[in-house]
């Protein structure tokens, strides 16, 4: 039995279908479509915003300044989703080919900092990376070693171990943001992984190829569409990321959205930030466009 | 030692090989270890964070006799239990409508439905301080009247998960058994209250969850919607966060990361880890 058609049954229709439609329309909708038309808008006076049909705000956003922001924020989106996919790619395989009892053990091991508060978590990657964490007195340590390790052949020994900081700049930034969407990467790669017909992996190796190889040419192509899966998941939230930069980079690491919060509580410029909020959104609709025509020339053939 | 095999290694068997255990290994450290290092330290006797200087619980009696954290959490857990009923049945709603019927602009109103996912959260965030702005959305009602703009804000980005959740399951859902009860003289209401609610109960725990944890967990949402009488937690440690890091942080961080393993284990007992793992 297929779908049935809205007209058989209106009744049922109008109950499953007004609330949310109203909903959407109200509370989302109409939410966007004030932005958008704050976005041709400009400032007169203190409080008071005219929505004059001007395109000064487009014009002002596309300024080397702003244009310097989004390419950064675009470079660490996709330099954090790379990192994910080379780190997350082996955990995924790992999962998948996991014994029936470690399996649900390890889903469950990446899972729960996915379900923890980011806030939490990017507060406790603070502690570790600053000044005086675990992370110096680490290197700290490891310093003082190749110290010693150079006096002991009759080297001159490295001068005494400065604490280097890790913190509030652009590394720290690109580590939160890895750190914090790790799992978004894991857990569509495994989805796709543990759909994959083994016996095609176990003919490659039949075949002569290595495991290096099989994974190049047989479980990358045919997980081909989890990975971008993972990809786009991980890619859009790092794009439009504001806690990560906000406490954990300089004043050189804002990404868009940190601009964005700033026209709206302390440059007090609302039209200018609509107009970045939007040109994000377009930049977020042009990245899935061009996901979903990927999607489609698979089955043109 | 079961880091090292002790029976072939079938060719398959990536998991057991010893870079692979090496890597996983390594990741699970990375993701865990800061976590465990702010929990530890909640426990330590000091001002500052750095040094172990031996064990103590006051920086729990501390946070618990902090009134505006705990009035914080208590504004988060209400506005996350307020938003997970809301988008149930919201989301329900609208994965049964996608469903069950084919009606016109079907394509367009599923994508908008799915829209809040993909908009970025600053930019939903920035939407709703200026529709809320715009209607002059009143911001001296009395506790929990004032949550509203924030729990409004909340179910519109968690509905649609809910409906993703729902709608995979729906899809396994044999068509036949509806028509069955339907000649058996079962009314529309008494189908869908007995027969489509229990086949998508793992999706409505799972939704639930979903909903839960990302209500309790946004930040940058509420940050743009929360006034000053409305301050929920994440919001709150983030203002602790910027102006001074105190082992009460880590304290109040501590009952919270214990509150997501609890509701965790609760999902799983009701679902299985491998039910969990599919709705994302």
């Amino acid at each position: 039995m297929a779908e049935q058609d809205w007209k058989t049954n209106r009744g049922v229709f109008a109950a499953v279908s007004l609330p949310t439609l109203l909903w959407v329309l109200l509370f989302f909708l109409i939410p966007m479509a004030i932005v958008w038309l704050y976005s041709f808008g400009e400032n007169r006076g203190l409080t008071e915003i005219a929505i004059s049909g001007t395109l000064d705000n487009y014009k002002r956003a596309t300024e080397w300044l702003y244009l310097t922001i989004f390419g950064k924020s675009f470079a660490v989106a996709a330099l954090v989703t790379l990192i994910c996919l080379i780190v997350g790619f082996p955990v995924a395989m790992a999962i998948t080919f996991a014994s029936e009892k470690w399996r649900p053990w390890l889903l469950l091991g990446i899972m729960l900092p996915f379900w923890t508060n980011l806030l939490i978590r990017t507060y406790a990657l603070m502690m570790l990376l600053g000044t005086q964490g675990f992370a110096n007195k680490g290197l700290g340590v490891l310093w003082e070693g190749a110290s010693w390790m150079k006096a002991l052949v009759g080297l001159q020994p490295l001068p005494t171990w400065e604490p280097v900081e890790l913190l509030f700049n652009n590394f720290a930034v690109v580590f939160g943001l890895v750190y914090v969407h790790l799992p978004f990467m894991v857990l569509p790669l495994y989805a796709a992984l543990d759909r994959l017909d083994r016996s095609l992996i176990e003919a490659s190796l039949d075949l002569g190829a290595g495991h290096f190889r099989t994974i190049m040419r047989i479980v990358v192509p045919l997980a081909a569409p989890g990975i971008v899966a993972g990809v786009m998941i991980t890619l859009i939230p790092a794009l439009g990321a504001y806690l990560t930069p906000d406490l954990m980079g300089g004043t050189d690491s804002q990404m868009i959205a940190n601009v964005i919060e700033r026209q709206f509580k302390k440059a007090n410029d609302w039209p200018f930030g609509a107009t970045l909020s939007f040109l994000l959104i377009y930049a977020m609709f042009i990245l899935i466009a061009l996901q979903s025509m990927r999607r489609k020339v698979p089955e043109a053939h | 030692m079961a880091l090292f095999a002790r029976t072939p290694r079938a060719p398959l068997e990536y998991s057991r090989t010893l870079w692979m255990r090496l890597w996983v290994g390594a990741v699970m450290v990375f993701l865990y270890a800061p976590l465990v290092v702010l929990m530890i330290f909640s426990f330590n006797d000091s001002k500052r964070n750095v040094v172990w200087r031996g064990f103590t619980t006051k920086y729990y009696e501390k946070a618990l006799g902090n009134d505006q954290l705990v009035e914080a959490l208590v504004n988060s857990l209400t506005i996350a239990a307020l938003a997970t009923l809301a988008s149930l049945v919201l989301g329900t709603l609208a994965a049964v409508m996608l469903w069950r019927f084919r009606f016109p602009w079907k394509g367009a109103i599923d994508g908008t439905i799915s829209l809040p996912i993909i908009v970025p959260e600053i930019c939903l965030g920035v939407a709703f301080l200026m529709f809320f702005a715009a209607i002059g959305w009143p911001n001296d009602l009395v506790w929990p009247f004032n949550l509203g703009a924030i729990t409004i804000a909340h179910i519109t980005f968690c509905f649609p998960f809910v409906t993703m959740v729902v709608r995979s399951r729906l899809a396994s859902f044999n068509r036949e058994q509806e028509e069955a009860a339907k000649d058996l003289g079962a009314s529309e209401w008494q189908v869908f209250r007995d027969v489509l609610i229990p086949h998508m109960k793992p999706a409505l725990v799972a939704g639930a969850l979903l909903s839960f944890t990302l209500s309790l967990d946004d930040f940058v949402i509420t940050y743009f919607t929360s006034g000053p009488d409305t301050i929920t937690f994440p919001v709150k440690v983030y203002s602790m966060v910027r102006f001074s890091v105190t082992p009460e942080v880590n304290a109040a961080s501590t009952l919270l990361i214990i509150l997501t393993v609890v509701l965790t284990f609760v999902a799983l007992k009701a679902q299985g880890v491998k039910a969990i793992a599919e709705t994302h």
